[in-house]
């Protein structure tokens, strides 16, 4: 069977990875340059946290997303399992309590032991909510193993090429381009975010780190190195131009209450992008017209958590007709 | 019915639509709350020009009035513009305006306040001011032209409830016949029966009901609460006395042994 893939982002090539698994020959279509070159999954946080995410994400998203980890293993290899923390200062603690009453798999910890986990913040935290199953990866090199892996397996990628759905060859088109298929898709809408990638000797962390404040709840992921991503605001919004004074400030100072060695970091990047969402902020896979093409679409904040399973129920739609995933509309 | 600029409105329960998990669960919880006005933070969402526009969409499709709000200004200039394009965005003449004054606290500023208030209305807005209890401001604010006042309970977002009973119930017998709502600052459906039983006109909240573990749901006790409250201040409640009351006289007893 052959298969059009339009998207390079992490939903198109999980997709695609799916589907050669299965034994179609895949061709994927990226209207940018290279890997990540138009995705808003390249300025991902790479949190692989289904269970904190749980606090504010729907069911599935928990149930869904526990599948990522070995997923993401298997593919490309990279990821770290080393939980993540969630913590508040002091006078936040109802923030804390609130988030464990949503979630689950943690460990309360006092704040000895959040010095014994991360070392750089003993002493700086009385409490903390410990989620040893999470892990980590660093999206980039993601993204770009999973379509190195593609490529040697016989996929073909063709970069600058803006493929209409409809235009696109094969037996099967996947429509995987994010926001640039709300013409499409009615009801997708963007949800800007920003972050920043910064540099600083003067702390290690293992594992991506949450601060919980009422206004600007915000996390910290290490990419080693040196290198850490702060992410990521929510905005509802579609602007992808530039990050606002506001939210480097608030991104930033959130870096600076978890340690304040962070206010002498490095600034190497700034990111904007834009989530392509639906209303509930799940995702869709929509089988559209003679029934040859399929959106997959609306991952929101939860790329790379949640394509590994979408990908999985994309391809099983793909390879049999009478097949109703999860998340599938006629 | 709540009496505000000359309209009429059935629900006495006004919700934000600000920091729920999901545009649906919004639009659930403001169904479930049988509200009429919501309100609307412009400044954060709109980014540039034309942005959110799907939000705006969602919002529209409820049917409700659209009440936006100035949140996150810090200055009359700032709120005037963003008050100035809420109306090009939404088409209504009403603003909720927040001149904050400490980021900390979310305190209004509330010199800024009875200023921007004065442009606004000379503009032709209808000014809904998030303003404190104090009776000074209050007044000034009515002379600026503001037909409604809407002090906090509490700070934005801190789910205390009336940190200030005294001073709302002074502000609600000093101008008895000034549309009054409590702004900010309930946690629970309680904090709303209970500004609604001090003769409160209308209750407005967002993060109570947003960060719920289930907003629809709470959306709907605040709903019932509001209505308890009101129901309760018009069957004139009784007042507290420092001495038991027997509801069945007590026959047949010695008056003093």
């Amino acid at each position: 069977m052959k298969v059009s893939v339009i998207g390079a982002g992490v939903v198109g090539l999980a997709c695609a990875s799916e589907l050669q698994a299965r034994g179609a020959q895949v061709t994927i279509y990226e209207q940018g340059e290279s890997v990540g070159d138009s995705a808003c999954s390249w300025w991902a946080g790479g949190m692989l946290a289904p269970w904190c995410e749980r606090e504010s994400a729907e069911e599935p998203v928990e149930r869904l997303g526990a599948e990522a980890l070995d997923w993401w293993d298997t593919r490309v290899g990279g990821v770290e399992r080393n939980g993540s923390l969630v913590l508040a200062l002091g006078r936040d603690a109802g923030e804390l309590r609130r988030f464990a009453r949503r979630t689950s798999e943690y460990e309360e910890i006092d704040g000895t032991r959040v010095g014994a986990i991360e070392p750089d913040l003993a002493g700086r935290f009385g409490a903390g909510l410990y989620f040893a199953g999470e892990g980590h990866l660093n999206p980039r090199r993601a993204l770009a193993d999973l379509a190195k892996g593609l490529a040697a397996r016989g996929a073909e990628l063709c970069f600058g090429s803006a493929m209409e759905p409809d235009n696109a060859p094969g037996d099967a088109v996947l429509d995987c381009r994010g926001l640039a298929a709300r013409d499409v898709l009615p009801g997708l809408r963007g949800v800007k975010g920003e972050m920043l990638v910064i540099r600083s000797a003067d702390v290690t962390l293992s594992r991506p780190v949450r601060l919980l404040h009422p206004r600007i709840p915000l996390y910290i992921v290490p990419r080693g190195d040196g290198v850490f991503m702060v992410g990521a605001t929510m905005i509802e919004s579609d602007d992808r131009t530039r990050i606002s004074a506001r939210s480097m400030l608030e991104l930033l100072g959130a870096a600076y209450a978890l340690h304040p060695a962070f206010g002498e970091a490095e600034i190497l990047e700034t990111g904007v992008d834009v989530r392509p969402a639906f209303a509930d902020n799940l995702p869709r896979l929509v089988r559209h017209g003679n029934g040859r093409v399929l959106h997959v679409n609306g991952m929101y904040r939860h790329g790379f958590l949640l394509a590994p399973a979408v990908a999985r129920m994309a391809a099983e739609a793909v390879l049999d007709a009478t097949a109703t995933p999860e998340f599938f509309q006629c | 019915m709540l009496r505000v600029y000359g309209e009429e409105i059935a629900s006495r329960l006004l919700l934000g639509t600000a920091l729920y998990p999901s545009p649906a669960i919004m639009v659930e919880a403001v169904r479930a709350s049988r509200a009429q006005i919501v309100t609307v933070s412009l400044r954060r969402e709109a980014g540039g020009g034309g942005a959110g526009q799907d939000f705006w969409a969602l919002i529209r499709e409820l049917g409700v009035r659209v009440l936006p709000n100035t949140a996150g200004c810090h200055s009359v200039k700032e709120a005037v513009t963003t008050a100035q394009m809420a109306r090009e965005v939404f088409g209504t003449p009403w603003i909720k305006l927040e001149v904050i004054n400490d980021a900390e606290t979310l305190q209004p500023d509330v010199f800024g306040l009875v200023e921007a208030a004065g442009i606004l209305t000379r503009e032709g807005f209808k000014v809904f001011p998030y303003c404190t209890e104090d009776l000074g401001v209050a007044d000034r604010l009515l002379t600026a032209g503001c037909e409604v006042l809407m002090p906090w309970g509490a700070p934005i977002g801190s789910a205390r409830g009336l940190n200030n009973v005294y001073g709302l119930r002074s502000l609600r017998a000093h101008f008895p016949d000034v549309p009054l709502v409590v702004d900010a600052g309930l946690g629970v459906p309680s904090h709303a029966a209970a500004a609604m039983e001090l003769g409160y006109d209308a209750v407005l909240l967002n993060t109570a009901v947003a960060k719920a573990g289930d907003p629809a749901a709470m959306a709907s006790a605040f709903a019932l609460a509001v209505e308890a409250g009101r129901t309760a201040f018009e069957a004139d409640p009784i007042e507290a006395r420092d001495m038991a009351a027997p509801s069945t006289p007590v026959l047949g007893k010695a008056f003093l042994e």
